[in-house]
Order: C-alpha cells, then sequence, then structure tokens
C-alpha cells in the first residue's frame, strides 16, 4: 500500500481484508468444482448445461432461505425458526391464493409479510430483551408451527398454489433458464448491493464483530438486529411460496428440511458462525455445494445411510479445511 | 450470609423446580385419579427421556457449547440397543455397556471435532448428527427389534420399585447423586463451569480446560445413549427416525434453558435441567386435564419457552450503564 492516504470514509473496506475473507469462496467454488468432476467420472451427464439448470433450480429455494440465515449469522446470531416460517409463507400464500383475483395478487405478499412478522418478534426479542436467538426462534418455531395448525386443524383449508407461485417457481421467462433461478439471482444481487453498499449492511458487520463498538460508534444496533431478523423471516417465507409454486401445493412441514442445510450452505461458504466476517458469494457457492452433494449421491444411487455418513464427513473436512477458530490461548 | 449466596449462585434451578412444582401440582389436581403411584409411575415415564436429553446437553451448554447431535446420538443408541440389548441378564449387561459405550465414542468424537479441529459447537454437530444418523439407518434401515429383546430389563426400568417409586425417578435420582454431585464437586466440574464463563481466563488459572470440555462432550453422548436406551425400553423396537432425532434435539435446549441453565456458559445445574426437562414434558399433559385439543402442544410449549426467556430478561431494568446491555 502507499504512504499517500484518502479519506477513507466513503470507501468499502481495506483490500487486504477483502482478499483476506474471499479465501474461503474460492476453496467453496473450488469444492464444488472438484463435486463436479467426481461426478464427471462417474457419468459425464453431470456436466450438461440442463443438469447443471436443474441443480440451480432445485438449490435456488435453498439459496434463497440461506441468504436471509447469512444475515442473522453475520451479526452473530442464528434463526432456528426458519422450518415453520418457510411453511407459513409457503401454507398462507395458498391459502389467501383461494380468494379469487384479490388473493391471488396478494398470495405472496401476504405471505412474506407473515415471515416478517415472525422475523420481527424474532428480532425484538433478540435486540431490546437481549433473549438468546436460538432460545427465541426455537419458541417462535414452535408457536408458529401451534398457530397454523390451530388455524387450520391440522390439514391446510386451501393448498394450491397460486399461478403466480407457480410461474415464480417453474415457468421460464428466459429460454432454458427456470425463473427460480433468475428470483434467486435477483435476490442475491439485492443481497450483495445490501451487505457491500448501504449502511444497513455494513452495520451488520460492525455488529457481527463486536456489538457494544458498533453501538458507540452510532450505529442503532438494535433497529438493525431487528431489520436482519425481519429479512430472514421474510426470505424464508418467500422461499417458501416458492416451494409451494414448485410442488403446486403448500404442505405442512415442508421447511423441517431447510434449517440445518440453509445453516451449512452459509458456513461452507466461509461465513463465521461467531458472525461478523463473511462473502455473499460464499453462500452461493455453499448452497451450489449442499444441492450438488445431494444430488450427486443420489443420482449414484447411493445408499440413505452412506450418504447421511457422506454428507457429514465432507461438511467436517471442508470446515477443518477453512473453517476453523483461531487459536485461543492467552 | 452463606444461604443468600447459594440462593443466587442456584437461582435458576430453585425457579425450575418451583414452575415444575406448580405445574405438576395443577395437573395432579385435575387429574381424575389423582396422586397415586400409578399417575406418578407414567408421570416420571413420560419425563424420563425428556430429562435424560436434557442432563446431555447441560453438560455441553456448561462450557459455553451446544449440541446439536443428541437426538441423533439417541436415536443411533436406541438402534444399537434394538440389536444388542438382548439374551441372557450377561449379554444384556454386556448389551447395555455397548449402548453406553457407543454414546461416549459419539461424543468423544465431537469433542475431538471442536477442540482440536477448533471448529465451532453448532455446526461440528450438524455435520456429526448427519453421520450419526447414517450409521442408526445402517443397524436399523426400517424399524425393528432383536426377537430376543430384554423385556424384563425394559420393564424393571418402567415399572415401579418397591410397587411405589417409579423406576425412572430412582434413575434420575441416582445420577443427580452418582453423577452429578460428584462430578460437581470434582476439578473437571469447576473447570467445566470455569471454561464456560471465560475460558482463557480459565486456561490462566492452569485448570485442564481441554479435558473438561471432552468429558463434557463424552457425557453428552453416554447420556443421550442413556436416553436411547430408555427409548428402546418404551418401544420395543428401533426405529431410525429424523423427524424424532430433530424433536429431541430442540427439546433438550428448551429443557435446558426452562431449567435456568444459561446458554452462554458457566450457569446452571443438571439437576435444573431436569425439573425443566419435565416442566416442558407437562405441558403436553395439562393440556391433557384440561381437556385442549393436543395438536395446540406445540403452541402452547412455545408460549411458555417465551414467557421462561422473558422473565430472565427482567435483568435488564438492573442494567445502569447502555453498555452492560452488550455483555
Amino acid at each position: 500500500m502507499s504512504a499517500v492516504t484518502e479519506p477513507t470514509a466513503a470507501r468499502p473496506p481495506s483490500r487486504s481484508w477483502r482478499l483476506q475473507i474471499d479465501m474461503p469462496v474460492v476453496m467453496a467454488f473450488g469444492c464444488v468444482l472438484l463435486l463436479l468432476l467426481v461426478g464427471a467420472l462417474y457419468s459425464p451427464k453431470f456436466l450438461s448445461p440442463e443438469y447443471l439448470l436443474q441443480q440451480l433450480k432445485v438449490g435456488a429455494f435453498l439459496g434463497i432461505i440461506a441468504t436471509g440465515m447469512m444475515f442473522v449469522i453475520l451479526i452473530g446470531q442464528i434463526d432456528l425458526s426458519i422450518p415453520w416460517t418457510v411453511t407459513v409463507g409457503g401454507t398462507i400464500a395458498a391459502f389467501v391464493a383461494a380468494y379469487g383475483t384479490t388473493g391471488e395478487i396478494f398470495a405472496i405478499p401476504v405471505g412474506v409479510l407473515c415471515g416478517v412478522v415472525l422475523g420481527l418478534v424474532n428480532g425484538f426479542a433478540v435486540a431490546y430483551l437481549r433473549v438468546p436467538s436460538m432460545i427465541i426462534t426455537l419458541a417462535v418455531n414452535s408457536v408458529a408451527q401451534g398457530l397454523l395448525i390451530a388455524m387450520s386443524g391440522g390439514f391446510a383449508p386451501q393448498d394450491t398454489a397460486s399461478p403466480a407461485m407457480r410461474y415464480l417457481a417453474t415457468g421460464m421467462l428466459v429460454p432454458y433458464v427456470p425463473n427460480a433461478v433468475l428470483v434467486w439471482a435477483v435476490t442475491g444481487i439485492i443481497a450483495m448491493f445490501i451487505l457491500g453498499r448501504t449502511t444497513f449492511g455494513r452495520a451488520i458487520y460492525g455488529i457481527g464483530n463486536k456489538e457494544s463498538a458498533a453501538y458507540l460508534s452510532g450505529v442503532p444496533t438494535q433497529r438493525v438486529i431487528v431489520g436482519a431478523f425481519a429479512l430472514c423471516g421474510g426470505l424464508a417465507a418467500f422461499g417458501g411460496t416458492l416451494l409451494a409454486g414448485y410442488a403446486g401445493m403448500a404442505a405442512p412441514a415442508m421447511g423441517d428440511t431447510y434449517l440445518l442445510p440453509a445453516i451449512a450452505a452459509v458456513v461452507l461458504g466461509g461465513t463465521s458462525i461467531l458472525g461478523g466476517r463473511g462473502n455473499y458469494l460464499g453462500t452461493v457457492a455453499g448452497t451450489i455445494l449442499i444441492t450438488l452433494l445431494t444430488s450427486i449421491l443420489t443420482v449414484m444411487q447411493i445408499a440413505e445411510f452412506a450418504r447421511q455418513i457422506i454428507y457429514g464427513t465432507v461438511i467436517v473436512i471442508m470446515l477443518l479445511l477453512y473453517g476453523r477458530a483461531p487459536k485461543v490461548r492467552g | 450470609m452463606g444461604w443468600r449466596y447459594w440462593v443466587n449462585e442456584n437461582r435458576g434451578t430453585l425457579l425450575a423446580l418451583a414452575i415444575f412444582l406448580a405445574m405438576f401440582a395443577l395437573y395432579i389436581a385435575n387429574h381424575p385419579a389423582g396422586f397415586t403411584p400409578n399417575v406418578l409411575q407414567t408421570a416420571a415415564n413420560k419425563g424420563v427421556l425428556l430429562a435424560l436429553v436434557a442432563i446431555a446437553q447441560t453438560f455441553v451448554v456448561l462450557t459455553a457449547g451446544i449440541d446439536l447431535s443428541i437426538g441423533m446420538m439417541m436415536i443411533m443408541s436406541s438402534c444399537l440397543a434394538s440389536h444388542i440389548v438382548a439374551g441372557s441378564p450377561a449379554m444384556t449387561t454386556v448389551g447395555v455397556a455397548g449402548v453406553l459405550g457407543a454414546g461416549a465414542l459419539a461424543g468423544a468424537l465431537n469433542g475431538a471435532i471442536v477442540i482440536f479441529g477448533r471448529l465451532q459447537p453448532i455446526v461440528a454437530t450438524i455435520a456429526t448428527g448427519a453421520i450419526f444418523f447414517g450409521i442408526a439407518l445402517i443397524l436399523r434401515p426400517i424399524p425393528g427389534t432383536s426377537p430376543e429383546l430384554n423385556s424384563a430389563l425394559a420393564d424393571a426400568m418402567l415399572g415401579k420399585v418397591f410397587g411405589l417409586v417409579p423406576s425412572s425417578a430412582v434413575v434420575l435420582a441416582a445420577i443427580i447423586l452418582l453423577v452429578w454431585i460428584p462430578f460437581r464437586r470434582s476439578v473437571i466440574g469447576r473447570t467445566t463451569y470455569a471454561a464456560g464463563s471465560s475460558e482463557v481466563a480459565a486456561y490462566m488459572s492452569g485448570m485442564p480446560v481441554r479435558r473438561a470440555k471432552f468429558l463434557a462432550y463424552v457425557m453428552s453422548g453416554v447420556f443421550a445413549a442413556l436416553a436411547g436406551l430408555y427409548l428402546t425400553f418404551f418401544t420395543y423396537s428401533g426405529a431410525a427416525s429424523l423427524t424424532n432425532a430433530n424433536t429431541y434435539t430442540l427439546y433438550s435446549i428448551a429443557a435446558v434453558v426452562l431449567g435456568g441453565v444459561s446458554l452462554f456458559g458457566g450457569r446452571g445445574s443438571a439437576i435444573g435441567a431436569i425439573f425443566g426437562a419435565l416442566a416442558f414434558r407437562s405441558i403436553g399433559d395439562l393440556l391433557f386435564v384440561f381437556d385442549l385439543d393436543p395438536l395446540l402442544q406445540p403452541l402452547f410449549q412455545g408460549v411458555v419457552l417465551m414467557i421462561a426467556v422473558t422473565i430472565g430478561s427482567a435483568r435488564l431494568f438492573q442494567v445502569r450503564n447502555r453498555l452492560e446491555f452488550f455483555s
């Protein structure tokens, strides 16, 4: 670096810091390539554009949910309410869609709004009541499940997805590219903009590094935390509406399989689970990695038990490669 | 003034005990049969599974860690138990030892990855959980049981001692007296608490931090295995159920929090966790005696958790400086 110092107030973080966090992203994408290579040795079909686009489409739902999770993990918290927030989003959207044209127009917004409300409850408890996020999100998950079941009596009154939901999840605006992938791309670009170019994004990294320092620097930390949780809830519910559109209907417990993969995708992408460090591209890589790993193991017709063991082992090994904490001594 | 210090130190445990007693009294008062050994036996048997996973979670949470693989270890042990806890008394003894040993090994794997691999416990145990579940699937691809499963032992563990006291309650009491209290008073036990409060300070004071943390994960595995053993006693079979595994993992966290164990580490006790688990388990019973829809159980569980953690935030009224807010 040169000796000439410029005013850095409006600048993005320094170059050296950027290179430092990019390392895990490179590693994660490297692992994706390695995985494809292993797959290609088994069958060249794994490199065909159709297969890859199909994987991106399947991964889009996880990608959108993991985007929200990343915001929460970046502030050093965790959101365990993902499963039922996803389900609430999909179910409520399908429920609203039953009410004529107005219902169809408002289906997705209302579904997402429900997720935002759940996120607001999480965020309020974490930011203002200082409740550990792990426990309040667990409670909110349980309450969301209970409310949804109480509302529907155990099964959805109307669970068919609206045409708009189906179009977003399965249609093709651009030839060959499923809309779900486009939606994921747009979500991702917005997330990158928020994280890299706005004060809100900067505040998120600041809070993740040291909340008290961010507070003393004039960051409205409590509002930012609430915002991060609301964003996470909204994106999870949005993912739920897309999932309902993809399957054609909302199903109870449809979000159950998304919690742990979402956390894994974020962490495999190099975001520190302690917060404050992470690059959005890493989350994209982590999502693709998890989706590909699942798909390749399925296509290879590896038995379920071996799939689970390989899945766990790969995550541990990858984290040992680049996710280790510094030595805590002294 | 010793007792005031003691009360302050054990506030979480005492609160958990009070909550449990209140809920259980309400349950008994409204139960048609009233306070009989049989009602007590049913209640103890329903609570013991959750109490055991809560004890397992306590050890790790005290070190400021978290174990998200507890449910998977429990299911894995249950599948193993459905194979080897069978045959003659001698064979059964070996089988029980094998199940607990497998739990200890699983816990040791978690401990090794967290301590020597320096991974965050939350992600490390998510990954190892998948491995344990894979092993459970090898053991029981479809739910089943050994034809020679030792049902005499199962009945004894779920029955009553002298026709009066539920055996599962005796087991929990024995764990407190023979495992927890000696542990709490040992150097390793104190180190576990110290490591949870401040790992660096504990290390600087020359305490065996690594050994204590490792032991915490091993204990977590052993108690998860004991819970798995009990699960097999209940169902007379082993089933690799992902839903059960996830439910018990999440319930174990809820139970330790209700039991006054701090998720930030260093505060709380297994005794509190047991009462937290029993209280959490009573929610379903209360719905039953008040004739409410059992489908509402998750709603009430969530609300009770919310109230419990919100009570904890009353300490914010004592904050004199805004900066204390962040610690």
